[in-house]
C-alpha cells in the first residue's frame, strides 16, 4: 500500500442544473483519520457515494486503495468498509446473520468469520441483541450494527457518513473511541457537521462548502492558518448598562471582527491579535466593568469553519434548512 | 458473478423468513386440490345453482377437464402471484437502501440480480410442484391417474410460463424504483401476451403458447412440439435478465 489511500482529481457531480460537487481534488494519506466537514448540502455524502462506487461523477476521476473508482467493481469493495448516514438492513434478519452475510461476501473463512462476528458484536455492544431481528432494533442499534458490518473484514479504508448521528452520548463516545483506535490500522474518512467530533478524533480535515473544497490539511495547521484568537469576557452580575457601553466600544474597535454579547458572556473575535492584546483590557477598565473571568481562548475548529464557510443567509437555505447547492454555470 | 452463492442463500432464506414461500405454496396447494374437485363437481354445481327451472346438459367430466381446470387456475392465479413476487424485488431494495448495503460489498450487480430471480423462480417451482402433487392426487381419486412423466413435464412448462411473467415484472422492478409500476408492467404484459397468444404463428412462441404442449404432455396426446416453445421461453427469460442487467449496471444507488 502506498502512502496515499484516496486520490480524487477534479471530481464533479451535477444533478440537472445543480452542481453538487465542483472539481474536487483530494488526497487522503494512508492511515489517517480524515474528517470531511461541511454544512448540510455541502457535498460530503455525494463525495463518499462516488468514492464507494454508488454514484458516478459527471467528470473527474478517483482512486481508492489503488483501485480506480467505478461501478460494479468487487475488487474495490473488497478493500473498503462503508456506513451510510441512515443505515438500512433487512428487517427479517438477525444481527448475527447480517454480519455473517457480510463476512461471507468478503470471503472470510468460517473460523475467522465466527470469531470476527463475536468480536464485532462485543465491540459495538450488540452481543445481547445478536439473535434479535434487526426490524426491532432502535436507530442507535442499527447504527452500531452498521459500524460492525463496516469493520468486520478489517477494511483498508473505512467510509463513515455521519456515523454518530443516531447515537446517545454514551454510544457516541464509545464509537468515537472505536474510530480513534483505528488510526494507523485503517484509513478512515469520517463525514460530519459536528465539529467537536472531528476535533476529537481526526488528524486531517477537509472543509467543503457548496460542493467546493475550501480548506484541507492537518487539523493543527488549519487552526494555525485560519483561526483568529477569541477573547471571552464574563462580566460580574448587575452591571448591564456598563457592559452595554463596553460592547459598543469593542464593536467600534478596528481590530475586532465580531462581538457577540449575551447576558453573561461577551465573545470577541479579533483580526489583529497584537492590537487586541494591547487594547482590550484598557477598554474594560475605561468602561468600569468588573469581570468574573477573562480569557484568550484557543481557536477552535468551529472558528475556522465559520470563517471559511460562514453562516448561510436565509435565501441560501432551502425549505428543509439545507444550503442550496450552486447552479452550474453554462459551459 | 462474484458473491452469487452467498446472495442466493440469502435470497432463499428471505423467501422463507418473510413467509413468501410458505404462503405461495399454500395458495398453490389449494389451487391444485380444488381444480380436479371443481372439474368433477361442475355438473352438480350448475344443477344446484340453476334449480329446476334451467336444463343445462353438460357432458360427464373427464380427466382432461381436471387438467384443464388446473392449467387455467395456474395460468391465472399463478401468473398474478408471479407478478406479486417480482414487483418489489428490485424496486424495494433500491428504495430502502438495502441494495446499496450489499453493493458496497464484493458482490457484482449481475449476482445481485440473478440471485433474486433464481429465488423467485424457486418459490414458484416449489409452489407449482406442491400444486401439481395435490392436483395429481385428487385427479387420481376422482378420475384416473394422469401419466406421471407427461404430467411432470407439463408442470415444468407451466412453471416456465410463470417464471416468464415474473421475469417481465422483474425487469420493470429493475428499471424503476416503484413496485407498483413494475406490477403494472407485469399485468400489461400478461394481457398483451394473452391477446397475442391467439395469433397462431406468434402464440406458440410466447409464454401463453406453452399451455398447448403442456396439455398434450399431461394427457399423453401424440404430436407434441415442446422444443420450440420451451427454447422461446428460455430465450425470453434470458433476454429479460440481460435487459435488467444492462439497466442496473448503470444505475446509481
Amino acid at each position: 500500500m502506498t502512502n496515499v489511500a484516496i486520490e480524487a482529481r477534479g471530481l464533479t457531480k451535477q444533478f440537472g442544473s445543480i452542481l453538487a460537487l465542483d472539481r474536487l481534488d483530494l488526497v487522503v494519506p494512508a492511515g489517517s483519520i480524515f474528517g470531511l466537514l461541511g454544512p448540510n448540502g455541502a457535498g460530503k455524502t455525494t463525495t463518499i457515494r462516488i468514492l464507494t462506487g454508488l454514484a458516478r461523477p459527471t467528470s473527474g476521476s478517483a482512486s481508492v486503495a489503488e483501485v480506480d473508482v467505478g461501478f460494479d467493481q468487487p475488487e474495490l469493495r473488497r478493500r473498503l468498509g462503508y456506513l451510510d448516514q441512515d443505515p438500512r438492513f433487512y428487517g427479517w434478519m438477525k444481527g448475527r446473520e447480517l454480519l455473517e452475510l457480510v463476512g461471507r461476501l468478503h470471503g472470510l473463512s468460517d473460523p475467522e468469520l465466527r470469531s470476527r462476528v463475536v468480536e464485532m458484536l462485543a465491540r459495538t455492544g450488540l452481543t445481547g441483541a445478536a439473535e434479535r431481528r434487526i426490524g426491532g432494533y432502535s436507530g442507535g442499534m442499527r447504527q452500531r450494527l452498521g459500524i460492525a458490518q463496516a469493520l468486520l473484514h478489517r477494511p483498508q479504508i473505512l467510509f463513515l457518513d455521519e456515523p454518530v448521528s443516531s447515537l446517545d452520548p454514551e454510544g457516541r463516545r464509545d464509537l468515537l473511541s472505536l474510530i480513534a483506535g483505528l488510526g494507523g490500522e485503517a484509513t478512515v474518512v469520517f463525514s460530519t457537521h459536528v465539529l467537536s467530533d472531528v476535533e476529537r478524533i481526526c488528524d486531517r480535515v477537509a472543509i467543503l462548502d457548496r460542493g467546493r473544497l475550501v480548506a484541507e490539511g492537518p487539523l493543527e495547521a488549519l487552526l494555525a492558518a485560519h483561526a483568529r484568537p477569541i477573547y471571552r469576557l464574563v462580566p460580574a452580575p448587575r452591571q448591564a448598562e456598563r457592559v452595554g457601553t463596553l460592547v459598543q466600544r469593542l464593536r467600534a474597535a478596528p481590530w475586532a471582527t465580531n462581538v457577540t454579547a449575551g447576558e453573561d458572556l461577551v465573545r470577541v473575535t479579533v483580526a489583529d491579535p497584537d492590537a487586541a492584546a494591547a487594547a482590550i483590557l484598557p477598554l474594560v477598565v475605561a468602561a468600569d466593568v468588573s469581570l468574573d473571568s477573562f480569557e484568550r481562548a484557543r481557536p477552535t475548529l468551529e472558528d475556522v469553519f465559520l470563517e471559511l464557510v460562514g453562516p448561510a443567509s436565509p435565501d441560501e437555505l432551502d425549505g428543509r434548512g439545507f444550503i442550496r447547492a450552486r447552479e452550474a454555470s453554462p459551459r | 458473478m462474484t458473491g452469487l452463492g452467498v446472495l442466493m442463500r440469502k435470497e432463499l432464506l428471505e423467501q422463507w423468513r418473510t413467509a413468501r414461500l410458505p404462503v405461495v405454496a399454500t395458495i398453490f396447494l389449494l389451487v391444485g386440490l380444488t381444480s380436479p374437485l371443481v372439474a368433477r363437481f361442475t355438473p352438480e354445481i350448475v344443477k344446484a345453482v340453476g334449480g329446476s327451472q334451467f336444463q343445462i346438459v353438460l357432458p360427464p367430466p373427464t380427466v382432461a377437464d381436471a387438467y384443464d381446470q388446473l392449467a387455467k387456475n395456474l395460468g391465472q392465479f399463478g401468473a398474478l402471484i408471479a407478478i406479486l413476487l417480482a414487483m418489489g424485488s428490485m424496486a424495494t431494495e433500491k428504495e430502502r437502501g438495502t441494495a446499496a448495503l450489499i453493493l458496497t460489498k464484493p458482490a457484482s450487480r449481475a449476482s445481485f440480480l440473478v440471485a433474486k430471480l433464481v429465488a423467485i423462480a424457486t418459490t414458484l417451482g416449489v409452489a407449482t410442484a406442491v400444486a401439481a402433487g395435490g392436483a395429481w392426487f385428487y385427479t387420481f381419486v376422482l378420475f384416473e391417474p394422469l401419466p406421471i412423466g407427461g404430467f411432470v413435464a407439463a408442470v415444468i412448462l407451466q412453471w416456465l410460463a410463470l417464471v416468464s411473467y415474473a421475469a417481465i415484472t422483474f425487469v420493470g422492478s429493475t428499471l424503476t424504483r416503484s413496485a407498483l409500476a413494475a406490477a403494472g408492467l407485469g399485468v400489461a404484459a400478461f394481457i398483451v401476451l394473452g391477446i397475442l397468444g391467439i395469433v397462431p404463428a406468434v402464440g406458440r412462441y410466447l409464454p401463453t403458447g406453452l399451455g398447448g404442449p403442456a396439455r398434450s404432455l399431461a394427457l399423453g396426446l401424440p404430436g407434441v412440439d415442446v422444443v420450440g416453445p420451451t427454447i422461446a421461453a428460455l430465450v425470453l427469460i434470458g433476454s429479460l435478465v440481460l435487459v435488467a442487467w444492462l439497466a442496473f449496471r448503470r444505475q446509481e444507488l
